[in-house]
């Protein structure tokens, strides 16, 4: 509990306190005055309104698609389940700078529909709409399914018996057990749209504004700190509002369930309903993720000569315009190594407040349980930024220090880790430990051999949350990252900022690759769960 | 091996223990019997450090227990609905308090083998813990406490789950197997059946308190209050004043054992101790029902006015319902029973 707690303090509040503290604070003097006067302007208010709105349609949209995924993924039973649940999650690996890309290749000016038919969409809301539910399908298919391939079905079947109706039961049953995952879901998808950053920055143009595009214009454009810090603050308590009404509803939700292995839940689709069911989803998976990611490959191959390795070839030497010191390809080497570091960092950090959590209960808990939601919703750019003027000095002198990224990088991880541990840590039986600990097995040694095991699945799931987001960062570590070694995310954006062909090109490419090394690495994780199950009977 | 010193546990207002003194000695086998909620599982859960005590001492071998983590105790606890981990296999499972004391590789499959044998699922190490039936669950969970040879086993419930006829038999092999192992054993049960066939000793508990403790036949033959008669299942309870071996109920004059307590009482009459006799040498009664149980006929007996009375009747003895009948009382059969605990 007191490490959790004191890396929260040192690498997230201290920095966003910092910055605050420097927009709002003219000598030495507190100016609250400058939050009435900031908030009454109509373009603050319309970018407000616009974040919220389109933060709550992203939600349930993507809710709306991706929760029939979830079912089909922890019910049924079909060939290549883990090549297409490694496919779906692709998106969510991927920097958000390449999401928006991606989608600027389908729908943007010159993109697929533009070609075909001449639909463009990317000065439409759809296209930042369509673009997030791209974007979080997984987090629902994952954190959902992930619990629902272990509910019992016989508590259904149980309710059948009872005399429900099949509706009737999932809704009486299954229902109330898949809330809490539900809830934390919906929160996370709520929380990265409203708090989207390159996907709107890049689909928006200068159409569409949200909160955490007008921050980062006001703070590096107009350098106007006084209105980031107050957007900032005014952030900072809508998502602690969002996060005490979740915490509320959730609370006394999660309760001990009956788990089961995955393995004897799912069964092959039966009966025309089940087949149409499975077939919407694949067609769903095929339209919203296979397609995007289908162009951004074809771009990267499309040369003005026609198809061709030309971009590639390109990223293995240094940049001749000298804006990056070192080739291209290395930051793919640095982006992992950044990221391996970070989901370390978040599974230790995450691992242990989600076990504290589990252990305890109480006002105090459930506040830092919410607190632990907060650098997801809050501005990554103010995160970023506050790290470079705080942790310049002794004893934190971590500037010039590689470590910097990573810390930035598990602060978004360790929510995902938190958040994702926790339903199954707190549906392990109380009496499984006590057994053990009468056996002989101290807590810490009852923890590592009862709770591990059950959740293994969820902490593959975690690590890999954690990793993606790591890998995808961009807010925070557009300002951290070192010249000599940018991560991959920022050096797409770079080349994506700067007009030609060739570098267009060399982002597609780059993104490319990027998304191939984290479908190979996901697929792993796959094959490693799986193996792991099944060699436990 | 075991001593409790006014161990005390309260949830809220309420005393899940109320001060209860326990002994038990080495090699003894003793069941705490009561209703749901009379505080039995909680009294192992507090020998067994998973539940902290509000007042009193716990002792094992000598040693006060407080402050001592449940991992530390040495003690075995076989769980009310077995929980057995379900990741592992039954050898992981009869293997784990082996493991968490640091036993080589040969000792632990040496000692499971050993143990499945004993409690006879020889050569079932490989089986799936979620493929096995309730009995075998049983066996398993059983042999997982046994395996790190703990100083005192306490049994929650044992064999709650199972059917009659597999608990019956397995309620003997338990007692021959604790006995043959020279195991200390502390078993909590609500089922006095089970009670009495597995203990040495036997303690009602009611109310987080100690109602009665002895031999089962003692408490069997001479339960202590009325709390004890009717929670051993005996409803001929009734008041009575008793004047030397004479008690006045509303049942008529009732002989009672010599050197019974004197005065206003409450009085059981066990079953086997009613005898019918001819209508003309007493007050008369009706015979209300008659069950047939096997081996006798039970009868409810409904006097004039007062309450009905049981009684135990050899087959061939057995009047039909209806039927007029005069009643006679063995004082061998009558308790008189001491004041329940306030």
């Amino acid at each position: 509990m007191v490490v959790p707690v004191a890396f929260f303090a040192l690498f997230f509040a201290w920095p966003v306190v910092s910055i605050v503290e420097r927009g709002l604070r003219v000598d030495g003097v507190w100016q609250f005055g400058r939050f009435g006067e900031t908030l009454s302007r109509p373009e603050i208010l319309d970018v407000l309104w616009f974040t919220l709105w389109q933060a709550l349609a992203s939600t349930g949209l993507t809710l709306l698609i991706a929760l029939p995924g979830a079912y089909v993924f922890a019910r049924f039973d079909f060939r290549g389940k883990g090549l297409l649940r490694a496919v779906v999650t692709v998106p969510f690996v991927m920097p958000t700078v390449m999401v928006g890309t991606a989608f600027l290749a389908l729908v943007g000016r010159g993109g697929l529909l533009d070609e075909l038919w001449g639909v463009r969409l990317d000065t439409t809301v759809w296209a930042i709409l369509i673009a997030h539910v791209f974007f979080n399908y997984a987090v629902v298919v994952r954190t959902v399914g992930g619990l629902w391939a272990q509910l019992d079905p016989r508590q259904e079947e149980a309710a059948r018996v009872l005399g429900a109706s099949r509706w009737k039961a999932w809704r009486t049953v299954t229902l109330p057990a898949l809330a809490p995952s539900v809830a934390a879901a919906a929160l996370m998808v709520f929380l990265f749209t409203a708090s989207s950053f390159a996907v709107v920055q890049i689909l928006g143009g200068s159409t569409y504004s949200t909160l955490e595009t007008e921050i980062y214009r006001q703070t590096v454009v107009r350098f106007d700190l006084t209105t980031a810090a107050v957007l900032t603050m005014v952030q900072f308590v809508a998502v602690g509002v969002v996060l005490a009404v979740h915490a509320r509803t959730v609370r006394r939700r999660e309760t001990a369930l009956r788990m089961v292995a995955p393995e004897e839940t799912a069964r092959r689709p039966r009966g025309i309903g089940q087949w149409a069911l499975f077939a919407a989803v694949l067609l769903s998976v095929a339209l919203l993720i296979v397609l995007p990611l289908g162009v951004l490959v074809e771009r990267s191959f499309a040369t003005s000569h026609g198809y061709g390795l030309d971009y590639y070839r390109a990223l293995q030497t240094p940049d001749p315009s000298g804006t990056f010191l070192v080739p291209l390809l290395d930051t793919i080497g640095n982006s992992l190594r950044y990221a391996v570091v970070a989901t370390l960092i978040a599974l230790v950090i995450g691992g242990l407040a989600a076990a504290a959590l589990t252990r305890r209960a109480g006002r105090l808990v459930r506040g830092f349980d919410a607190l632990l939601m907060l650098p997801l919703g809050v501005s990554a750019v103010t995160v970023g930024f506050g790290f470079l003027i705080t942790l310049d000095e002794p004893p934190f002198d971590l500037r010039a220090s590689w470590i910097l990224v990573p810390l930035a990088q598990a602060l978004v991880g360790v929510p995902f880790v938190v958040r994702t541990m926790l339903p199954v840590l707190r549906a392990v039986d109380e009496r499984l430990r006590e057994a053990a600990a009468v056996l002989g097995a101290s807590p810490w040694r009852a923890w590592r051999e009862v709770d591990l095991p059950l959740v293994r699945r969820a902490l593959l799931i975690a690590a890999g949350f954690a990793f993606a987001v790591s890998l995808g960062e961009f807010g925070a570590t557009v300002f951290i990252a070192r010249p000599d070694s940018p991560t991959l995310p920022v050096a797409v954006a770079r080349l994506l900022g700067r007009p030609g062909e060739l570098n267009y090109g060399q982002a597609m490419a780059l993104s490319t690759i990027l998304m191939v090394v984290c479908a190979v690495s996901l697929l792993l994780l796959e094959r490693l769960r799986t193996e792991r199950t099944s060699g436990e009977f | 091996m075991l001593v409790l010193d006014g161990a005390t546990v309260r949830f809220g207002e309420r005393a899940a223990l109320d001060a209860v003194d326990l002994e038990v000695a080495d090699h003894e086998i003793v069941s705490v019997l009561g209703p749901s909620g009379s505080g039995k599982s909680t009294l192992l859960r507090a020998v067994a450090g998973l539940q902290a005590l509000d007042g009193g001492r716990v002792l094992l071998g000598g040693a006060d227990q407080r402050g001592v983590p449940v991992h530390r105790r040495g003690v075995g606890l076989m769980f009310q609905d077995h929980q057995l981990f379900p990741q592992r296999d039954v050898d992981g499972n009869v293997a784990f308090g082996l493991r968490m004391r640091g036993a080589g590789k040969a000792e632990q499959a040496e000692r499971v083998a050993e143990l499945l044998d004993l409690v006879g699922l020889p050569g079932a190490g490989r089986r799936s813990v979620a493929a096995l039936s309730g009995g075998e669950q049983q066996r398993v969970a059983l042999a997982r406490a046994l395996a790190p040879r703990p100083r005192l086993l306490m049994l929650d419930e044992p064999l709650g789950q199972l059917d009659r006829g597999l608990r019956e038999r397995l309620v003997v092999e338990l007692r021959q197997l604790f006995g043959r192992l020279g195991t200390t054993v502390l078993a909590v049960t609500h089922d006095q059946g089970e009670a009495f066939a597995l203990a040495d000793r036997v303690v009602v508990m009611r109310d987080g308190r100690i109602a009665q403790s002895g031999a089962p036949v003692e408490v069997w033959s001479r339960p202590a209050s009325e709390f004890v008669a009717r929670f051993l299942g005996f409803d001929n309870v009734v008041a009575a004043r008793v004047t030397g071996p004479v008690a006045e109920t509303a049942w008529g004059k009732v002989p009672v054992p010599d050197g019974s307590p004197q005065g206003e009482r409450r009085l059981l009459v066990r079953p086997g101790g009613v005898r019918l006799v001819p209508v003309d040498e007493g007050p008369e009664w009706t015979v209300e029902s008659r069950t047939f149980r096997g081996s006798h006929v039970a009868v409810r007996l409904r006097p004039v006015d007062g309450p009905p009375l049981d009684a135990e009747l050899p087959l061939r003895e057995a009047p039909g319902e209806g039927a007029a009948v005069g009643v006679e009382f063995r004082a061998e059969d009558v308790v008189v029973l001491g004041d329940d605990i306030p």
